[in-house]
């Protein structure tokens, strides 16, 4: 039988310190690391039990933002009233991901480290070629199956997928991961994978994630969160939109505009360019879905996930509309 | 002789109090699967148990060159590792239809690989994650040849000739070729997976040379005959039992390579084993259904009279197994046509050998011929319903026999009243909300009549409860409710006080629960064996000196709610407890069968174990069918090309219902299963490799609740006794038949667009 240990840390320091052992992994809400675990994919040789930590589970709303406990549940966060009418898009990113089972198990920060959905990094007994998880073998995915696959910011050595709901709406909002001190900007914790798709946040051993912040915007009180996908609940986004509009006092031209794509790309994926071709406009449907194809600038399909490329302007489209014409 | 009035009414299709046959008596298992109590095959605690793990090829064509176990061997807890060159040998088994096997030995741990998860090795130690990290331990080496991986590989190559599945009559080509109207389409159907919520696995255990396995099982006696024959022990050495099944969908009627292992393992180190296997296993582990092509061509008048149909049809199999997935059942018999002819090839693949799914043949067959028929009645301008009716069989076209209830117009006409039908706006893209496009779809289906014959025993007790025995089985379709109504009501008890014990191999015995049979057999099985009973205790209780009734010179009476009495009220008045008490008997035991009166030990042996007696549906005067008819509603977003069904109607003719409320659940049920068909469900292949990759739940995706709406379903059957002795006909499968094909036509009048490939996924659609 494959031993590991397992550790129930008490102190922040001290999951830190047990998780940068060589081999260790923290374990919060398990929906991700068990699964990963049973496949094969993830070997640990110890889970540091960090869901006993007390104070990380904390919401905290107030004029200048959102704190959110790292051990906060994704229901928890999706119900939580202040969250619901000053970051709708969050709410709605999380009540749209998973299950209810699995959102009431899942943790905040594991969910914003959950890995790809990509078959063939989940089957290695099969497919021994992922420089994802064994980098320099090669990916298996290129050449194969690549419905579900990425179609902006892949590399020569990896297309998967981020396929995270919440990551897409904390990028829009300019979110804060926090690991203890040190904090990060969202847009630079989930790196891309260039040559090196097994490094996918700037994290290190021994750091943890210990809360997001999302500063308070206009935008984001007036914000939605669009997924779509083949089966109406519980399967992850072909492909996603967090919008977040503030008008002009006219009530009609933009003043400030969020969009980000989730279920394209191979990281939570903040499309700058839609937002600056319709910032100073009045919002009207043409001029929308003109800058939306903006959205998948040089992306680049894989045969099967050609759709996506077709799919994401309409989302990021509709998704505008909707927040626009929102009360 | 039959003393007493059968109190069975062939009435209405519906009849019935809440205990008697008809009447809507919640699931008697219900409570012990919401609670847990229910304990399901592979729960069993056994003393010594331990546990299998399979090893399973990771190429999908070549051999394998060596094996590896020295790392596995020497693994904590590890018991055996079984390789096709350790593991005992047994003998081939006959097929399901008994045809006699080669006398050769079978090995269920390939050396050949024909298809990607093929078990090559197993595992067996004392604990299940001891087992598991041992099985990664192997290492198998293989040389490696190209694999077929599917039907529109270049090397698959056109198939074998079916000869059996071609069906002509009239000149179909020439009809065809002079029809004013002619249509034709190429509609194809992905390897889909029954996706049962219990996996299969079991725990065999020997004593001596009997073996005791615990399995979850459509056929029991079909299954212990082939465990018989591969370890070459008497039938009656092998006990299975199989109280619950979490879902079986035609996956569950056979014993399986992985079940051979685990029986071999237990064999050879004379302690049970457990093998269970994992959701990846139960994509490889045995056949989904085929994926299938098929050609339909129509030529038609300008009424939309249809003049011939050519219908051309391919289904998968192994490379070295034979399933053929008969496409052309529908097409045969749905609508009158002068002229037909139909043909079907089978291609051999690198997969598993596929299998049964709900419906097989019917369901691929009826996408076929009611898309078809839906592009017609486009091409000459008719309503879909009407073009239907227009070409209404009034016997079957290829029989050509009487039906013996078809109640299709009616479905039809029931259907569309509820669904509003009439206010459909016939042009596609008509009817819209925001940028929803909204399309109404029908379609019709059909399954079959199957007969066999079953036996049970019923006893009544001393303390007036009745039990019921059968070794036939309840997947969740209801058989334990439907007994106890039938015995309940023929015996004249409460149903509450009749317990029904299903699943053991050791009781009477019953064929397959496939095909949508089972309810008509054993119904049918009880009814006469509680008619015997009560045959008995009426006897007993007129002519027995000891009895209160023996005075009363009565030549019947009534036995009701458990009590016994005069039919003219006079006299005394008794609980069966307390005639039983006055006789001094501690019970009376019946057994029943509905086999012909002649029929030999042997002829039993074969039923039972075999499909080879079935009874075809068009045997003697008449077709026997179940039909219906689906309206559905979808909402195709525009941009986005997602479709939700948003309303469906469905009429169906199951003939006279047990229990309508169990039958609507069955109805129900195979109509989310084909809302998963037409949307959702796909084995998707890597070509490469020959494997597929979406084997988890979490990837092969089947319906949740909130892609289900509301479903409107309607009996419109009537009781139909050429088809079973109470008067039911099919009801499992039947409601899956013409659930794609309505969506499809739905999607089409919707968005103006023709999907000929299932399922409907959004990319088909932007
Ligand atoms: C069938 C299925 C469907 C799903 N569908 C969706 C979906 O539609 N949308 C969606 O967004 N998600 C979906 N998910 C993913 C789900 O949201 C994640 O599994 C979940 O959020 C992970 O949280 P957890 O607490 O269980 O993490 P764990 O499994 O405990 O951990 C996941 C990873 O994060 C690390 N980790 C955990 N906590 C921390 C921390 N504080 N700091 C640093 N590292 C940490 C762990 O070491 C591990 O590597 C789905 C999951 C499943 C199984
Ligand atoms: S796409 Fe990435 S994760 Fe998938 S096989 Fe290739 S390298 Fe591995």
């Amino acid at each position: 039988m494959r031993d590991f240990s397992y550790v129930r840390a008490d102190t922040l320091d001290a999951a830190r310190q047990a998780s940068a052992l060589p081999g260790a992994m923290l374990l919060a809400g398990g929906t991700t690391l068990v699964d990963l675990a049973k496949c094969g994919v993830a070997e640990p040789d110890s889970l540091v039990d960090i869901t006993h930590l007390k104070g990380l589970d904390a919401i905290k709303v107030d004029g200048n933002g959102a704190m959110i406990g790292a051990l906060a549940k994704m229901s928890h966060v999706a119900d939580h009233a202040d969250i619901k009418s000053r970051f709708p898009a969050v709410s709605e990113a999380l009540w749209q991901a998973a299950s209810a089972q699995l959102r009431n198990m899942a943790t905040i920060g594991g969910n914003l480290m959950q890995r790809t959905r990509c078959p063939y990094f989940r089957d290695p007994a099969n497919f021994p070629a992922c420089n994802k998880r064994s980098p320099g073998s090669g990916c298996s995915a290129i050449g194969g199956v690549t419905r579900g696959h990425a179609v902006l910011g892949t590399s020569d050595a990896c297309i998967a997928t981020y396929p995270g709901d919440l990551a897409t709406a904390l990028v829009a909002f300019d979110a804060v991961v926090h690991l203890g001190e040190r904090q990060i900007a969202v847009d630079d914790f989930f790196l891309m994978p260039g040559a090196t798709p097994d490094r996918e946040h700037a994290i290190e051993p021994g750091e943890m994630i210990t809360a997001i912040s999302i500063p308070a915007s206009a935008s984001a009180r007036r914000s939605t969160y669009l997924k779509i996908r083949d089966r109406q609940s519980y399967e992850f986004a072909a492909a996603s939109a967090a919008v977040g509009i503030d008008f002009e006092d006219d009530g009609r031209t933009i003043r400030d505009l969020r969009v980000a794509l989730g279920g394209v790309a191979t990281k939570p994926w903040r499309a700058h360019a839609v937002e600056a071709a319709l910032k100073g406009k009045v919002l009207d449907e043409d001029s929308v879905r003109a800058a939306s194809l903006l959205a998948v600038e040089g992306a680049v399909d894989h045969g099967a996930n050609h759709y996506k490329i077709e799919l994401a302007p309409r989302v990021v489209a509709r998704a505008i509309l909707k927040t626009g014409a929102m009360a | 002789m039959t003393i007493h009035d059968p109190r069975t009414r062939h009435g209405d299709a519906s009849d019935g109090a809440m205990d008697q046959v008809g009447g809507r008596l919640s699931r008697v298992d219900g409570p012990a699967k919401m609670t847990g109590a229910a304990k399901y095959a592979v729960e069993q605690q056994l003393d010594g148990l331990t546990y299998g793990v399979l090893v399973e090829s990771t190429i999908a064509s070549g051999k394998v060159r060596s094996i590896d176990i020295s790392a596995a061997e020497a693994a904590p807890g590890v018991l055996k590792v079984l390789t096709p060159d350790t593991i005992m040998s047994l003998r081939t088994a006959s097929d399901w239809f008994g045809t006699p096997p080669p006398d050769k030995p079978y090995c269920p741990l390939a050396r050949d690989i024909t298809f990607s998860g093929q078990h090559v090795a197993a595992i067996i130690a004392e604990t299940f994650e001891q087992a598991v990290a041992a099985a990664a331990m192997v290492k198998v080496s293989y040389d490696e040849t190209p694999a077929i991986t599917d039907l529109s590989d270049g090397k698959a190559g056109d198939g074998i000739p079916i000869d059996a599945m071609t069906k002509e009559w009239g000149d179909a080509q020439g009809a065809f070729a002079a029809a004013p109207v002619r249509i034709c389409g190429a509609y194809n159907t992905p390897r889909e997976y029954q996706a049962p919520m219990e996996p299969h696995g079991l725990i065999a255990r020997w004593e001596g040379d009997k073996l005791t396995v615990w399995e979850p099982s459509q056929w029991l006696d079909g299954m212990a005959r082939t465990y018989a024959e591969w370890f070459g022990v008497p039938f009656e050495n092998v006990r299975l039992v199989s109280p619950y099944i979490g879902g079986g969908f035609g996956s569950k009627a056979l014993a399986l390579g992985h079940g051979a292992v685990a029986a071999a393992a237990a064999k050879m180190l004379g302690r049970p084993v457990r093998v269970v296997m994992t959701r990846p296993q139960t994509f490889t582990g045995y056949g989904g259904r085929a994926a299938t092509r098929q050609t339909v061509t129509i030529g038609a008048d300008t009424n939309g009279i249809i003049q011939s149909i050519v219908h051309r049809g391919v289904n998968e199999t192994s490379i070295d197994g034979m399933w053929v997935e008969p496409l052309g059942v529908v097409t045969s018999i749905m609508y009158a046509t002068p002229n037909f002819s139909s043909k079907q090839n089978v291609v051999r693949v690198n997969s598993v050998v596929p299998g049964a799914m709900r419906a097989p043949g019917e369901n691929p067959s009826a996408f076929g011929i009611e898309s078809a028929i839906d592009e017609l009645s486009y091409e000459v301008g008719i309503d879909p319903l009407e073009i239907r009716l227009r070409n209404y069989a009034e016997q079957d076209p290829e029989a050509k026999k009487a039906w013996s209830t078809r109640q299709l117009r009616e479905a039809f006409a029931a259907g569309a009243e509820r669904f509003g039908w009439a206010r459909r706006t016939p042009e596609p893209r008509s009817m819209r909300d925001g940028n929803q496009l909204i399309g109404w779809g029908v379609a019709a289906g059909t399954y079959p009549v199957r007969r066999a014959y079953g036996e049970a025993v019923v006893r009544i007790l001393a303390d007036g409860s009745v039990e019921v025995e059968s070794s036939s089985i309840d997947m969740g379709q209801g058989t334990y409710t439907i007994l106890a109504q039938t015995a309940a009501e023929t015996v004249g008890v409460p149903a509450d006080d009749v317990v029904v014990k299903l699943g053991d191999s050791r009781f009477p015995r019953a064929g397959v629960a496939g095909g949508s049979r089972l309810a008509g057999v054993m119904t049918g099985a009880v009814y006469k064996a509680a008619t015997s009973a009560l045959d008995q205790l009426i006897g007993l209780a007129i002519s027995d000196p000891r009895s209160p009734f023996h005075t009363l010179q009565a030549n019947t009476l009534v036995v009701a709610n458990g009590r016994i009495g005069s039919p003219r009220g006079d006299g005394p008045d008794l609980s069966i407890a307390e005639l039983l008490a006055s006789v001094g008997r501690d019970h009376i035991e019946a057994t029943g069968d509905t086999m012909p009166a002649n029929s030999t030990a042997e002829d039993r042996y074969k039923n039972y174990t075999t499909i080879a007696t079935s009874v075809p549906h068009t045997e003697g005067d008449y077709s026997r069918h179940s039909w219906c008819a689906h309206f559905i509603e979808v909402r195709v977003d525009e941009d986005f090309g997602t479709v939700r069904v948003s309303r469906v109607v469905s009429a169906l003719d199951s003939g006279r219902l047990y229990n309508p409320k169990l039958a609507e659940s069955q109805w129900k049920g195979g109509i989310i299963m084909g809302i998963g068909q037409a949307l959702l469900e796909e084995g998707i292949v890597d070509r490469r490799h020959g494997r597929i990759v979406n084997n988890n739940l979490g990837d092969y995706l089947v319906p949740t609740n909130a892609d289900i709406p509301d479903i409107d379903v309607i009996s419109v059957g009537i009781p139909d006794l050429h088809s079973s002795v109470l008067g039911g006909k099919g009801v499992g499968e039947l409601a899956i038949v013409g659930v794609a094909p309505a969506i499809a036509n739905a999607v089409f009048h919707a968005t103006g667009k023709r999907i000929r490939d299932l399922p409907i996924t959004l990319e088909k659609l932007i």
